[in-house]
């Protein structure tokens, strides 16, 4: 057996490839940040404060990353009581970062600032739409965890279990810095 | 769960008895992904299976990539000619001379054929045939894996892959034609649908085809990093990696870094044409009209973000042939690596560089001319990694005991051609010289010779040289070397004068020169090199007939390890099932290339132990 133990991975295979996509994530998201900075540089850009609902939608995004946090504290207590209810309040949280969003958008179109007004504007929405898509992907995977959950899949901790609640809430967490890195990257850049 | 079952079965799996698994049932063959013809062949998740998958698709899309190029070179060697023969395949886009009846090739199709063939090369098959198949086969072979991180991963990869192909297949029958504005798909020619007729429905399924190839690049290469880092067998330390294994890796590594960079551009791209954004569009004039609506962006940012990818890209093309190479060399010389440490650091020095000399894509683009200087400088500098490569690869045959077959003979080619290629890279690395060559067939002749025919080099020495581990059995011999001093000469004749045509001003991408005097001179020029990149399509053709007689005709594999190599993909049995080796994963004790370094034994294999006291050889 000694010889195949050797291939039994450090790092879980699954694990690694996130970490992977992650690093992908970084370089298409860096590529519209640099962009933005790029064309900031020349003339005819317009500065506009960001809508409040994006300050809203901060906060709902990390008040979700913290329930996810907190319950999967829970749930390796084997508390699966605690772990559900944190576990909602976290996927209704993000559902409200997406709502927030959205509103963000649509208060920005109410005085104007549509899609095609600016460079400035085109890039906004293009970027917070990417991260949306991507958020989007987590909650995908939040819903194929919460069907489990709800059939009690994850009372008691299993490696196979936390691996799956690790890699979900690895993505969301992701996501979540992904947010605060563009918000203090627009804030920076007005 | 599917995709690590095979590890883990065997972890609990009892231990076969000689350890070499003949007679005994073995697990790992009937594994239940393989129970019928689909999934066996089709969908399967053995990753020689999907190896196969990616060259012969690879393949395809070569002959129509050669084929493209053929049709525009009869316009650039006999812009007279009657092509009318051509209008059953072609359509309409042979215009027909009523009076005459003499055919011609359109001007638009012309465009859209160049652009197709760059594409489709560059992509297609440089990139999915050459890393999708040679990564996919070697990784877990020569490693000491019974198959990737996540199979189910590389499926998908293949099957993005393919659904890429299809769209990109469609896109050749629109009405108005593939999208025509070159490889690199620059706007305004691909933000405005309105700027031209391949800009149309042909741009938007060139956009959704690479967008999809790039998702097949990722989950590929995110699947050989994963592989390569945590799988290795036991023993095979990373710098006891043959050099095929280091430069897979690093080929992965910049596509996952550079291919999200470029998407981004396309992601742009597709809103300027379907959204009304300007990211890439300002002060545009379309038949004497000005986009009044459309202004405030910046083409030359399409062209960063493009040529941040584009750069790499051709090192993601250039190093498995490099890594194919390596290993191909030293097996037939007879002899190990020269200097195998100074390889994995050019290779990860080439890694590094490559992403700090996009810009010399863009000299004449309006670029400051210190930040050009900066470029200028990274741009020679990586040329020391290359010469470090290719000092070592003639450093290893070098009173080698050369073995001259296809496989070693490609080898040797590729050598040849990568020199020659990358010479001239210097001189359009100077921003004063590349003022003008810039957009001339210099680059092309430039780009073909370092990458193209260098890269397929690579790809056919690999090819000859695994066929065994891929299929059992050899490809015939004579017609392998009818096809490598073919190709070499034809190759040569095609891009040799190309060198002089551009350094004469003769401009790339261009329909027709008769309104040059000047370039009148090339008539005989452009007629042999037309002439011999048809005997070169014709001897690709030859190629593929060898290959796939010998899929089922070839001589059979009767030892397992017929060239004498020393790496693991020699030690599973002929025609190995999923899962790779019947008993246990061999340990590896030594670096791969102890070959002729004792005086008893010709070679010595990595799963050999060390004698006592021995020093491994790599370090
Ligand atoms: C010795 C190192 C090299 C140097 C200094 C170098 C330099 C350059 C420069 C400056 C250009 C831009 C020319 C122009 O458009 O005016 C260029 C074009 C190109 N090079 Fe190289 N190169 C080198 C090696 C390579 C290698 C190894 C490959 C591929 C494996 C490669 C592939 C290409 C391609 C594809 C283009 C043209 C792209 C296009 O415009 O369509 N080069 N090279
Ligand atoms: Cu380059």
């Amino acid at each position: 057996m000694s010889t195949l133990n050797k291939t039994v991975k450090r790092i879980h295979p699954k694990k690694f490839a996130l970490w992977m996509g992650i690093v992908g994530m970084i370089m298409f998201f860096s590529a519209f940040t640099s962009a933005y900075i790029v064309r900031k540089a020349s003339a005819n850009w317009y500065n506009f404060p960001l809508p409040n609902e994006f300050f809203y939608s901060t906060i709902a995004i990390l008040g979700s990353s913290l329930a996810f946090y907190l319950s999967k504290k829970a749930y390796l207590r084997a508390d699966a009581k605690t772990f559900k209810g944190l576990y909602f309040l976290g996927f209704l949280l993000g559902f409200a970062f997406i709502g927030l969003q959205y509103a963000g958008w649509e208060s920005l179109q109410a005085v104007g600032i549509d899609l095609v007004a600016n460079q400035s504007s085109s890039f906004l929405y293009l970027i917070t739409a990417a991260h949306v898509l991507h958020v989007m992907g987590g909650v995908v995977a939040l819903v194929v965890l919460a069907v489990g959950l709800i059939r009690g899949r994850f009372d008691v901790p299993t490696p196979k279990r936390t691996l799956k609640i690790d890699l979900t809430f690895t993505y969301w967490h992701f996501v979540d810095i992904l947010w605060l890195y563009l918000l203090v990257f627009f804030l920076i850049q007005q | 769960m599917a995709d690590i079952n095979i590890t883990e079965k065997e972890l609990h799996a009892p231990q076969g008895g000689d350890g070499h698994g003949h007679g005994h049932d073995d697990h790992h063959h009937g594994d239940k992904y393989q129970s019928s013809f689909i999934d066996r062949y089709l969908f399967s998740m053995d990753h020689k299976t999907i190896a196969k998958q990616f060259l012969i698709t690879g393949m395809f899309w070569a002959v129509i990539g050669a084929a493209m190029s053929v049709i525009f070179r009869l316009q650039l060697g006999f812009p007279d000619a009657d092509l009318s023969w051509l209008q059953p395949l072609l359509g309409g886009w042979i215009d027909v001379d009523p009076a005459s009846g003499k055919g011609t090739l359109s001007p638009d199709f012309y465009y859209a054929l160049v652009t197709m063939h760059g594409t489709i090369i560059v992509f297609f098959v440089l990139t999915a045939g050459l890393s999708g198949t040679f990564s996919n086969l070697l990784i877990p072979l020569q490693i000491g894996a019974r198959d990737m991180a996540s199979p189910l991963m590389n499926m998908l990869s293949y099957w993005f892959f393919f659904l890429a192909g299809v769209i990109m297949f469609i896109s050749l029958f629109l009405n108005t034609g593939p999208f025509s504005g070159g490889w690199v798909a620059y706007p305004p020619l691909s933000a405005l649908p309105q700027a031209s007729d391949g800009s149309k429905a042909g741009m938007t399924l060139w956009l959704l085809a690479l967008v999809f190839f790039v998702v097949s690049t990722l989950l590929g290469g995110i699947n050989y990093i994963s592989t390569i880092l945590n799988m290795r067998t036991k023993g095979m330390t990373m710098f006891r990696m043959p050099l095929t294994i280091w430069a897979f890796l690093l080929t992965a590594v910049l596509g996952l870094l550079s291919f999200p960079v470029v998407t981004s551009g396309f992601f742009m791209l597709m809103m300027d044409r379907m959204l009304g954004t300007s990211f890439f569009l300002d002060e545009i004039y379309v038949a004497g009209e000005a986009l009044t609506d459309r202004v405030g962006g910046n083409a030359i940012l399409y062209q960063h973000l493009f040529w941040f990818l584009g750069h790499p890209e051709v090192y993601i093309i250039v190093l498995p042939a490099m890594g194919l190479v390596s290993e191909v060399l030293s097996v037939h010389a007879r002899k190990p690596i020269f200097g195998y440490k100074a390889m994995v650091f050019s290779i990860l020095g080439i890694g590094v560089l490559s992403f700090l000399v996009w810009a010399h894509h863009m000299y004449v683009s309006g670029l400051n001319p210190f930040i050009s200087n900066i470029f200028v400088l990274f741009t020679l500098i990586i040329a020391v990694p290359s010469a470090v490569k290719v000092f070592n690869w003639i450093a290893t045959v070098w009173g080698g005991n050369m073995r001259y077959n296809s496989a070693s003979l490609f080898s040797i080619g590729f050598v040849s051609l990568f020199i020659s290629g990358g010479l001239t890279g210097i001189f359009l690395g100077n921003a004063t010289i590349d003022m003008q060559q810039h957009d001339t067939y210099f680059v092309v002749a430039h780009f073909h010779t370092v990458m193209g025919v260098a890269a397929f080099f690579g790809m056919f020495s690999g090819i000859y040289h695994w066929f065994p581990t891929m299929f059992g059995r050899y490809m015939n011999e004579t017609l392998g070397q009818i096809h490598y001093w073919g190709t070499l000469i034809t190759a040569y004749a095609v891009f040799g004068p190309m060198h002089y045509q551009g350094m004469a001003g003769i401009p790339r991408r261009y329909y027709s020169f008769d309104t040059f005097q000047a370039f009148n001179q090339f008539d005989t020029m452009n007629q042999v090199i037309t002439i011999a990149a048809i005997i070169a399509f014709f001897l690709q053709i030859l190629f593929i007939i060898n290959f796939f007689y010998s899929i089922y005709r070839g001589r059979k594999q009767t030892e397992q390890n017929p060239w004498g190599g020393t790496t693991l993909e020699w030690t599973v049995p002929i025609n190995p099932g999923h899962g790779n080796w019947d008993g246990p994963i061999p340990e590896v004790h030594r670096w791969p290339y102890d070959i002729s370094r004792y005086e008893d034994r010709e070679f010595v294999m990595q799963n050999e132990p060390l004698a006592e006291g021995e020093v491994d050889g790599g370090h």
